[in-house]
């Protein structure tokens, strides 16, 4: 099993730290796991503006780069779920097909690939789990509570496996935070209020740190706690479960 | 160039009162835990969703014909059957039918179409007074404004507003913002309209083919006082409202109250057959946009909407924004995909007034694909040129350097060394950003970097 690391554009300039976490932890399970080093972005941030025809030459470019690899895994959920729902290659769109299928969110690969049931983590820590929508309602992560049906959440089933790790309970479980991409700038004004409302939460039961499957609302989360100087922190889920035992 | 403030700047303007942000949020998010608590109750619920979008979808891929039916039905009912092409011709049509009986007031219970058409205005302009009978409806026509909601019209006012309101309006006494006793003053001065008025146009929220019945629903027996005191009952629909036989209203009853306020059915569901004795029925079938909407591979399943409002309730956006910085008479994820289609100029801004975070979508009791088409109409409103040009350029700048690796990999390296060496170039109030927000510190070293120096690669 040949996995291809796929680092999102913004984790690679930002938040390389996620990148290792990630790296690492796959490959403390005794996988084989390369990044392709011509790779950039899904193409999302031009797709979601309304712009999806100007993406045929990131779409390309990851296919270029992905196509030789068993799994394809991703620490976001967002950009993983743009990749199987819009990459397209008017050439090979078999060879896009192929790739749609064979990309993975972090979570769900350790959950349902490799059937992850221990680890060897420790995280002495009061943790709230931020749903991302994308992972929530594009992958099914975890149960959508509009739902009726039964619950499970693939990123509290990791999480329970670390040591010290105390998972808090939130009034609203599965809120948006309001980062949404160009949403954050373009409508930055109930981007920001979402944003805070989903701290309050999170401060109110008791939170040390907010973690979560995508590093993209946990950059406006961030954000806001910094400009706030809160004691409360963001921590990327593969952070939490590569910390050392 | 649009005429009018953008959801952006009429939400920010919202946004400047905290207080009623809160207020407004948790109001709604009520609303939400109230449908989800009546929607657990039901075991069979996304049985019974799937149920209600299968029997929409059938209707309307046989729509023609059961619209038929139902004009034959209704017919021979004793219903007087209507059509109209677009708002004007059934603007037209409801203003004759008054005329004829020489009336110059009537009472309207709540239709979400006469809002589409704009039908309060062009009576008014036509010297015909017209007295909303649905409570909220009222407030909010007092008060001079659209409704905010579409099941909850003045959902934006709090009681002592309301107070304040009827004092100024129907002379109750000042400071009292007691809801039971305002309910009980605006229900006096209801019925004196009921009492006086000739002619009543109710909505429709089923139409079912196979009788030539409809059915109206309320909780306040507002449409049922107005057609049966009336000698003329005008009922207005969209087209989209048929469903094939009654007892498809089994489904759909179950669902539409549940969906929009976590009761199990409304108080009034009432079914109107065939005119009284002496007294005249009629009913006005709007098109307005609808049959083009059909023929669309994309947006066709938004006409399977029974107009329950489950969206607005919990749309994080909508919650924090009011239902007035949307601009148009249906608000919300769902008024975001079916306005542009209207007037794609004027509602170009909507579909990007959502963070596609998909929960109006589980929500929708007849599972129209909201988050979907909010995606797919940003790509038509982009290719038909509804987008600034600064916005363009710097999405296409984007899209230049995300599409090759060694022009992204210098960007990025001369950004982050910028944003490190001067960090007052990016972190100032003209960045939307950075307003209430801080910029990630960037790294010296991206990932890629980190990777080539500590793995060995090909």
């Amino acid at each position: 099993m040949h996995i291809g690391l796929f680092i999102p554009c913004y984790i690679d300039q930002f938040y390389p730290q996620v990148g290792i976490a990630t790296l690492e932890l796959l490959e403390k399970q005794g996988l084989r796991v390369s990044y392709p080093l011509e790779q950039t972005c899904c193409g999302q941030p031009m797709a979601n503006s309304g712009f999806e025809h100007l993406t045929a030459d990131c779409s390309k470019n990851f296919i270029r780069n992905f196509e030789r690899f068993d799994y394809i895994v991703c620490p976001s959920g967002s950009c993983a779920l743009h990749i199987k729902e819009h990459v397209h290659d008017d050439q090979s769109e078999e060879k896009a097909v192929s790739i749609r299928k064979r990309v993975y969110e972090l979570t769900e690969f350790l959950t349902d690939v490799i059937q992850l049931k221990s680890l060897s983590a420790k995280f002495p820590h009061r943790v709230g789990l931020h749903q991302s929508c994308h992972g929530l309602r594009g992958l099914h992560l975890a149960q959508m509570s509009e739902l009726v049906a039964p619950k499970y959440s693939k990123p509290e089933q990791l999480l329970k496996l670390v040591d010290g790790l105390e998972l808090i309970q939130l009034d609203r479980q599965d809120e948006c935070c309001g980062f949404g991409g160009t949403f954050s700038v373009f409508e930055e004004a109930v981007s920001v209020k979402m944003g805070q409302d989903r701290m309050a939460d999170h401060l109110k039961n008791g939170a040390e740190y907010i973690t979560g499957a995508d590093m993209s609302c946990l950059m406006h989360l961030e954000g806001l706690l910094k400009r706030d100087n809160s004691s409360m922190n963001v921590i990327h889920i593969a952070e939490i479960l590569n910390s050392k035992a | 160039m649009q005429q009018h403030q953008t959801h952006a700047e009429l939400a920010e303007q919202f946004n400047r009162d905290i207080n009623r942000v809160n207020w407004h949020d948790q109001t709604l998010w009520m609303v939400r835990e109230k449908r989800d608590k009546a929607a657990q109750q039901v075991p069979d619920w996304e049985q019974l969703r799937e149920t209600a979008s299968q029997i929409k979808n059938h209707t309307l891929a046989h729509l023609h014909a059961y619209l038929l039916e139902f004009e034959q039905q209704a017919l021979a009912n004793g219903i007087q059957v209507h059509w109209a092409a677009d708002a004007e011709e059934h603007n037209r049509i409801v203003h004759r039918i008054i005329q004829e009986h020489g009336v110059d007031r009537i009472v309207k219970s709540k239709s979400m179409l006469t809002e589409e058409c704009g039908l309060n205005e062009y009576l008014l302009q036509q010297g015909i007074e017209v007295v909303d009978t649905d409570l909220g409806e009222r407030i909010v026509q007092l008060a001079g404004e659209p409704p905010s909601h579409i099941v909850l019209p003045c959902i934006h006012w709090k009681k002592e507003e309301i107070g304040e309101l009827f004092h100024q309006h129907l002379g109750t006494p000042k400071g009292n913002a007691d809801p039971d006793f305002l309910t009980r003053a605006a229900r006096a001065h209801l019925r004196e309209h009921f009492m006086m008025r000739r002619v009543a146009i109710t909505g429709v929220n089923f139409a079912v083919a196979e009788t030539g019945e409809f059915v109206v629903c309320t909780n306040e027996g507002n449409a049922d006082l107005g057609a049966q005191l009336a000698d003329v009952h005008i009922a207005c629909m969209g087209i989209e409202k048929i469903i094939p036989k009654r007892n498809h209203l089994g489904v759909f009853l179950r669902l539409l109250a549940r969906s929009a306020t976590g009761q199990p059915i409304t108080t009034y569901s009432s079914h109107f057959k065939k005119p009284g004795p002496g007294k005249a029925l009629h009913i006005v079938l709007v098109d307005n946009g609808r049959s083009t909407r059909l023929g669309s591979d994309d947006f066709r399943n938004a006409l399977k909407c029974i107009r329950c409002g489950a969206c607005f309730n919990t749309c994080p956006v909508y919650r924090r924004s009011g239902g007035h910085s949307y601009h148009t008479a249906i608000a919300g994820p769902i008024g975001s995909i079916l306005a542009p289609a209207l007037d794609m100029e004027k509602h170009a801004d909507l579909p990007f007034a959502s963070t596609l975070c998909g929960s109006c979508t589980n929500v929708c009791p007849v599972k129209i694909d909201i988050h979907q088409q909010l995606y797919t109409w940003r790509q038509v409103l982009i290719k038909n040129g509804h987008a600034s040009s600064t916005k363009k350029a710097g999405i296409q700048l984007t899209g230049m350097v995300l599409s090759k690796p060694w022009l992204f990999r210098v960007s990025g390296k001369v950004a982050r060394w910028i944003m490190r060496t001067f960090p007052g170039l990016m972190n100032n109030r003209f960045n939307p950003w950075t307003k209430q927000r801080e910029l990630p510190m960037p790294p010296k070293q991206s990932f890629r970097d980190w990777y080539v120096n500590n793995r060995s690669h090909d």
